[in-house]
Formats: structure tokens, sequence, C-alpha cells
């Protein structure tokens, strides 16, 4: 990379010479390292918009080209799609606000108070983090399918309901999952931030004879407005594109309550192999949420995923 | 545990130095209203991780399989499964590719992301939109970058292959050949998870006094040599975490895998111990024998995790 700067005679020519091709060669590699980032990302979407003969004739990183282009594939994915999107977010804003909550609360106490004890509490949590699911998965479904059928008790409730159907009673125990599992990142997200923050607020309500819940909601909340942006960003996307949990708790990919990601992997999927242009349609489609979600908020993702190291 | 007294006292109490009493008292109310705040959370999680574990074990130790219940009464509990979980060739060749997965993954991401941070770190124009981009494949769900490369992978009309020809080595079946296959998903996963590094450097870079940097420039060191010598043995910490996280993930990595066949075997010769778990679990229904798995793989997570919090403590940023 640094092939210039040895030479220490003042050539200003030469010098400006230098700089420039060193300049250039950084933007060269800056242009290619976005085409390896984005180009499987490219023919993905170039393919969801190809008829069957196009997807075999063309290079996949080609536009659809007149005759080869279709939204039928699209159609398709989004039909085989639209109630496992329901799903997907009906499970995954519930789980992602109630986890934020727990994890703000979980945060501010072991954060303004000081007792002892605090960093073996800290230390469980930031196991929790780590935490490989699958040490988890066999007690997880014996949990919600023998000891505590939380699915079929609720049941009745949600046929009452409008809207909603019975079978969307077995997204609630992936809710709670998602919501317990999902405190120890977010209490450790809103920690960071919280010990960032300046005391003196804090003591001087704590001096003013203000509560605990007090200084919280009046003082806390308040100030942590961009933080629960940062950490509802990063958990949404974590909880919607979470695949073991589902795959766990939800009986199939075939199955009415099944989400987004249970059901990607079977998409256009037949005896003769995978279709892939029904499969980048319904892969296009599944990641838009996050997609939209990232581009508009691609700065509170970074710091999300930076707190997180 | 004397020095944990003074990392957690130092902070808050300066400020109070003479209001001893008063200080007294304020900890003791408010350790007990807080409770609420820390306790409901901290019970929540606590039932579902540590619970969770020592359910695991417990169900490890019996013999459980298929659809009755885990027999747990004590003369039915021995390590047995343990045993035969390491005495199985498929357990040993999962760990191997474990191995290989978490060992070049890591390394591979760590030097990437490093390069890309100090490329991005050069004052380049629009480096915002440009670290937006690298980033991008990170916010996406592992079922849909595994179907992405599924395509790129593709024998016949995949990018990839496409690359392949155009240079004259013909096409490579990347996903059906055992040999290739965990190199071929090793590659898309650094390809997604490449990004990341780059931004936990990058956060390292920015953090560093300027001046280090023309003071090095002044003495007459090359742009290669500051970053050898100064820059880079600085951003020992930001490796540290970010292997961490890397080589946890290599450990649990299910999802890329499953997503690829859609079925619990995932590609001939990229079998690792998440997916021998899951498929010993609930496609085959032998519990205790995947919960023996499901053990060691915390083992294993928990000898990269301690290390690391200790590490952690020591500095002081616990």
């Amino acid at each position: 990379m640094a092939s210039s700067s040895s030479d220490q005679t003042f050539d200003v020519a030469s010098l400006v010479e230098d700089y420039s091709l060193y300049r250039i060669s950084q933007y060269v590699l800056v242009i290619l390292f976005i085409g390896f980032f984005l180009a499987p990302l490219e023919t993905g979407i170039m393919t969801a918009f190809k008829t069957n003969r196009a997807v075999a004739e063309t290079i996949p990183l080609m536009p659809p080209l007149a005759e080869g282009f279709t939204l039928d594939n699209m159609m398709f994915a989004f039909n085989a799609l639209s109630g496992a999107f329901f799903n997907s977010l009906f499970m995954a804003i519930p789980a992602t606000i109630g986890s934020v909550l727990f994890g703000s609360m979980a945060a501010y106490g072991l954060t303004m108070v000081d007792w002892r004890g605090q960093l073996g509490v800290l230390v469980l949590f930031l196991i929790g983090i780590f935490l490989p699911y699958q040490a988890v998965l066999v007690p997880l479904a014996r949990f919600w399918n023998n000891i505590f059928p939380l699915a079929s008790m609720v049941e009745p409730l949600f046929v009452a309901l409008p809207i909603l159907q019975g079978y969307h009673a077995n997204l609630v125990p992936l809710m709670i999952t998602h919501i317990a599992y999902g405190i120890p990142i977010c209490t450790i997200l809103f920690r960071s931030y919280y010990q960032g923050l300046p005391t003196s607020y804090v003591e001087a309500a704590k001096i003013d004879g203000a509560s605990i819940t007090k200084i919280y909601r009046r003082i806390i909340l308040p100030i942590s407005k961009p933080m629960f942006g940062v950490v509802f960003i990063y958990q949404f996307t974590q909880i919607y594109n979470e695949f073991l949990f589902a795959f766990t708790l939800i009986t199939g990919s075939d199955t009415p309550e099944a989400v987004v990601t249970l059901i990607l992997p079977a998409v256009g999927a037949s005896t003769s192999g995978v279709d892939f242009g029904i499969r980048m349609s319904a892969a296009f489609l599944a990641a838009l949420p996050t997609l939209i979600i990232y581009v508009a908020f691609a700065e509170q993702f970074a710091e999300g995923l930076k707190t997180d190291a | 545990m004397g020095t944990t007294d003074t990392t957690e006292s130092t902070k808050p109490r300066t400020e109070e130095v003479g209001w001893e009493t008063k200080v007294r008292y304020f900890l003791n109310s408010d350790l007990v209203r807080s409770s609420p705040y820390w306790g409901i959370p901290f019970l929540l999680m606590g039932i579902a991780v540590y619970g969770g574990i020592g359910f695991n074990t417990a169900i490890s130790l019996t013999d459980a399989r298929g659809l009755g219940a885990p027999d747990y009464s004590l003369s039915n509990l021995d390590f047995e499964m343990y045993t035969q979980v390491l005495g199985s060739s498929a357990f040993l060749s999962a760990a191997q590719n474990n191995l290989v997965l978490l060992v070049v993954f890591t390394t591979v991401c760590l030097l990437l992301g490093l390069f890309l941070a100090i490329l991005l770190d050069q004052g380049i124009r629009y480096n915002n939109t440009v670290q937006t981009i690298y980033l991008l494949p990170m916010a996406l769900s592992f079922v849909i970058t595994a179907q992405v490369w599924l395509w790129m992978y593709n024998y016949d009309f995949g990018v990839m292959n496409i690359i392949t020809r155009a240079i004259g080595i013909g096409p490579v079946d990347w996903i059906g050949n055992p040999s290739i296959a965990l190199g071929s998903v090793i590659f898309a996963l650094i390809w997604q998870f490449s990004g990341y590094t780059m931004v936990v450097y990058l956060a390292g870079l920015r953090s560093l006094p300027d001046d280090q940097f023309e003071a090095a420039h002044v003495d007459g060191a090359s742009t290669l040599k500051t970053y050898i010598r100064i820059i880079i043995p600085q951003m020992k910490e930001a490796s540290v975490s970010a292997a961490v996280v890397l080589m946890v993930f290599a450990l649990k990595a299910f999802t890329f895998l499953y997503a690829l066949t859609g079925r619990y075997r995932p590609p001939n010769g990229t079998d690792i111990l998440a997916t021998l778990m899951v498929r010993q679990a609930f496609k085959l229904g032998k519990w205790a024998y995947s919960a023996a798995i499901a053990t060691y793989l915390l083992i294993l997570a928990l000898g990269v995790i301690a290390p690391y919090l200790y590490y952690q403590y020591r500095q002081g940023s616990l």
C-alpha cells in the first residue's frame, strides 16, 4: 500500500504525483470493496426480477432486460410470505419493546445505585450475552411444550380477539423467550450509555429528595431517548432476523404461525431443485424491513454494534 | 475480592466525602428501592439463562430420548452421555470443522476489518456512506445471506463460477464438494462479518490522538511503518473484544448452515457442533445426548469468555 514516501528529497512535482497516485490507489481499493460487499446482494435483487429463461441465460450481475423482466416471482414470493410478515412483526415488536424496557431498567438499577455485589450480577448478565443458545434449546422445548404449555392456555383468548387467529397464540412463548434472552444485551448497551452520563443530575435530584422511580422517569428516561433509539433498532433487527428460537418453538415452516426466517429456506424449493427467481424474490422481501431500518438508521445500528464490543 | 471494593467505590463516593451518614442512608434505601429495577429483569434473565443451563445439565445426566419424560431418579443419573459423545466420530469431525471455522474465520475477519478500518481512516470522501455499505451485510439475517450465497455458489449459473470459468479454472462445486464446502462457508461468513470488525477498529482508531501520527511523520517514518509500529499495537483492546464476539459466534453458528440446505444436515464437510447438537435433539430426539453436546459447547464458549471478562476486570473496564 505505502509505495512512496521513502524518498526524502524535496522535489515538489514528484511529491504531488506520488501523493495523488497513492490517493487513487486508495479510492480504487474502496470501490473494489464496495463491489465485494454489494455484488452478492445485487445479483440476488437482479435475479428476483428475471424470468426463468433470463435466469439461465444472462449473467446474474446484469439487470433484467425487456423480455427477461418479470414481477411474477415477486408476486409469488409475496403471497408465500405475507402471513409470515404479520407473524414476524406481531412477535418482534412487543418482544423488542419488552427487552429494551427491561434492559433500561436493569441498567439504571445497576449503574445509578451503588451497592456491593454489583460486579457479580453484571458478570451474570455478560455471560447471558455470549451464551450459545444451543445450551438451553432442549430445556426451552420441554418447558414450553410439556411443563408450561402457555400457547394452548392463551389460545381461546386469541380466538376471541379480532384480526388474530388461534394459531397466533403459538407466537407468545417465542415472544417471551426473546424478551428474556434479549435482556442481557440491552442491559449492557444501556449501562455503557448511563455510565457516560454526568452524575450531577442524579446527585442533585437525590439531594432534593427525589425517589428512585422519580429519577428514572423524570431524568433518566428523557435523557436516554437517543440510546432507546439505538437499542430499539439493534434489538428489533436481531429478533426479526433470528432463526434458532423460532425453529425450536414453532413446529414447522408449513405452519400458519411460522415467521419469515423460518419459511424462507423452503420457498421456491421443489424436487427439481431451487427456483432461484422465486427464492431471491423471497429473500429480498424478507430483507426489506431490516434494509429500510438499516438505511434510515445506519448510524444507530453501527453505534449498537460498537458498544456491543 | 479486596480490589472489587475499591473499583466500585472510587467513582461516585468521592463527590460525597463528609456526608458519611447521609450517604449510608442513601445507599441502604437505594438498594432496596432500586431492586425492582434490576431485580425483575435479573430474575427473568436468570431463569431463562441459568435455569436453562441447569435444566440442560440435568437432562444430559439422564438417558432421555424419544417421547417419554426424562427419568431424574438418582440411580439413573450419570455421565454416560458425555463419554458417549466424546467417543463418537461425528462429534470429533464436527469439533475439527468447528476449530477450522473458528480459527480461519476469526483471523481473516480481524485482518480484513483492520485493513478496511485503516483504509477508511485515510480521509476518504463520503467515508460514512462507505462504512454503511461495508456494514450492510451485517444487518441481514443469516437466513437471507445464506440464500444469496447459495445463488453466488450455484454450479451452473452462479457468479463465482462465472469468475472461475473466466480465469480458466473451470466450474467448481463450491458447496457440493466436501473438501471445499467449509472454505466456501467461511468466505461467505467473512463477507458478512468483516464490516463489523471494521466498525470496532474504526472506533479504536478514532479514539487515538492525531498527534502520534504527525510525530511519527516528522520523524520520517513511512505510513506503513507508523501503522505497524505505533497504531496497530494500540488496537489490542479492540482486537480482543472483536475476537471474542467472532469466536463465540463461530461456536454457535447454526442458522447459516441450516439455511443453505433447509435440512438438518448441512452441506457435507461443514457439520459443526451447533448443527450436530440441533440434529441429534430435534431430528433424532436424542435429548440427553444432545444436551451433553450442548454442555461441551457451553464449556468451550466459557473458555473464550472467562479469560476475556477477567482481562476486562483487570483493565477496570467492567
